[in-house]
């Protein structure tokens, strides 16, 4: 702020309080305009972290839309709260303890809440990752991990998708669950990340990193810059 | 669409998969393959009776919108629960087009539904085409004496029955066709205690001793049946009869009869014995 121009103005609710703030910040630099400071609910500020859920309704309408702080644009007349938090169940389990492959359906029997989906979707249209939340959940019910996994591979856990949901499904934990054991038990390993890791062991790359080690800060600048990229 | 669009049903593909894989070899061995959905959704397992409880009917509608989109005008499940619950949401929508007006606003990301999909359950289709079946048959099963077993699910109600709710023939006329030798099961249209399973076993063990303990009686060497809950309950709980009787899909007879390897893993009581004993598999 500070500049000469006129800057247009809007107003927004804080848990109802009025306040005047900017047109064009997201809500998270709305708030801290408004004189908010976050302690907790937030993080990377890019919308990658999930840590800050919202809530808000737009004016004139009666729905409630949920989507990252950090993310979203303030709009005038905006109704709107901050969830730092979801304090959702995660079921406790030691993947090196489980197997997999001796359970027709390892995620019912850690998230049995799943059995009562409906099919309402309301998940889906409360995930500020646009994820298919439903079809996940769904895949988790046939016993797909795979599919579970895939296509909950982009969640962020900001856990919005299980506030909203009619029975209380923990979306966001369950698909976590299923992508640990996808990894873990059955995604195909890979054969060169295993060659280089015994290349690494090996020390085959000891010298090479610690000439890196000895560079002076320039020369280390200018060694990123010339690296070539296309290669490999 | 050559063959019939199959929906499947979350057991189908964990705990009941001999049904589902069993099932899929003979209506290939029929030359009417069953061609899984591209989307389904869970069908609830249990059909709600409350009047006003359309929440519940969503994700079997939403079903049928997956068919409706696909293009078919007909969907083939195997779970009878799903059937039975399939069945009746789209009867219920066919006779209360206000709940389907709802049902329609609320699903607003989806296309409405038209009500014009029907539901089948396998067995359906397979008495169309006894004929096919009988022809089909390498190793006919006779020897082997099998009690037919229907449960609730494809009788009752009787809106959606698949036969005579009091006196069904499906099933017999079927074993018939693969050369089996069909108890006259009086327990057959009888509940197995079914959900009881979950938080009153007690209903369960009580129910399935009736019917198993006097099936063995009869004479039974398998109960053969389409319900994976009865499957469960009947194969699970019938220790105390001090019987062993194999609880197998009908499908399953079907599939040893028609000469194909399908199936019969998941069985508590291992068939093999008796099969064997029989002359049905190979000692």
């Amino acid at each position: 702020m500070g500049e000469k121009e006129e800057q247009e103005m809007i107003e927004i609710y804080v848990m109802g309080k009025k306040y005047e703030v900017p047109k064009g910040l997201t809500i998270m630099t709305a708030l801290e305009y408004a004189g908010y400071k976050f302690t907790r609910g937030c993080g990377c500020r890019g919308g990658f972290c999930g840590a800050c859920p919202t809530v808000y309704r737009k004016k004139d309408d009666y729905k409630l839309r949920m989507d990252l702080a950090c993310q979203t644009a303030v709009e005038d007349g905006m109704y709107l709260v901050q969830l730092p938090f979801v304090p959702a169940v995660r079921e406790e389990y030691d993947l090196e303890e489980m197997d997999p492959s001796a359970n027709d359906n390892i995620l019912l029997e850690y998230y049995p809440a799943i059995a009562r989906c409906v099919s309402c979707n309301t998940c889906t249209k409360s995930c500020p990752q646009e994820l298919e939340v439903m079809d996940f959940v769904q895949a988790a019910l046939r016993g797909d991990v795979q599919r579970c996994a895939e296509l909950s591979f982009d969640c962020i856990q900001c856990g919005l998708c299980s506030m909203r949901c009619p029975a209380d499904i923990k979306h966001y934990h369950l698909a976590q669950l299923a992508r640990r054991i996808y990894g873990r038990y059955q995604q195909h390993k890979s054969d060169a990340l295993t060659k280089r890791v015994e290349e690494v062991e090996k020390g085959a790359y000891d010298e090479e990193l610690q000439k890196l080690v000895e560079m002076d800060e320039e020369s280390l600048k200018e060694r990123y810059e010339k690296r070539d990229i296309t290669e490999g | 669409m050559d063959g019939y669009l199959y929906y499947p049903g979350c057991t189908l593909k964990t705990k009941a998969s001999d049904y589902e894989e069993s099932a899929m070899a003979v209506m290939e061995a029929l030359d009417a393959p069953l061609v899984e959905m591209d989307d389904w959704y869970c069908c609830g397992a249990v059909q709600s009776l409350a009047a006003d409880d359309i929440m519940h009917q969503i994700a079997p509608i939403r079903t049928l919108i997956c068919a409706q989109e696909q293009g078919e005008r007909e969907v083939v499940t195997l779970c009878d629960m799903c059937y039975n619950v399939l069945k009746r949401a789209n009867l219920w929508m066919r006779e209360h087009p206000d709940d389907l007006d709802t049902m329609n606003e609320f699903l607003d990301e989806d296309p409405d539904y038209e009500g014009n999909v029907e539901v089948y359950h396998l067995f359906e289709i397979l008495r169309e085409r006894k004929d096919d079946v009988k022809k089909r048959v390498k190793h006919k099963l006779d020897g082997l004496t099998v009690a037919p077993y229907y449960g609730c699910m494809l009788l009752r109600p009787s809106e959606v029955a698949i036969d005579d709710t009091e006196n069904p023939s499906i099933m017999e006329g079927l074993l018939e066709s693969i050369g089996a030798d069909v108890l006259d099961n009086p327990k057959r249209t009888e509940c197995c205690g079914s959900y009881h399973v979950v938080n009153r076993p007690d209903i369960v063990e009580r129910r399935v001793e009736e019917l198993v303990s006097r099936m063995g009686e009869m004479g039974a060497d398998v109960i053969a049946l389409s319900c994976p809950l009865c499957q469960y309950n009947l194969d699970s709980y019938q220790r105390s009869t001090g019987y062993d009787i194999p609880v197998l899909y009908l499908t399953e007879l079907i599939a040893l009869a028609f000469g194909l390897e399908a199936g019969l893993h998941k069985h508590r009581v291992d068939p093999g014995i008796m099969l064997k004993e029989r002359g049905v598999l190979e000692r």
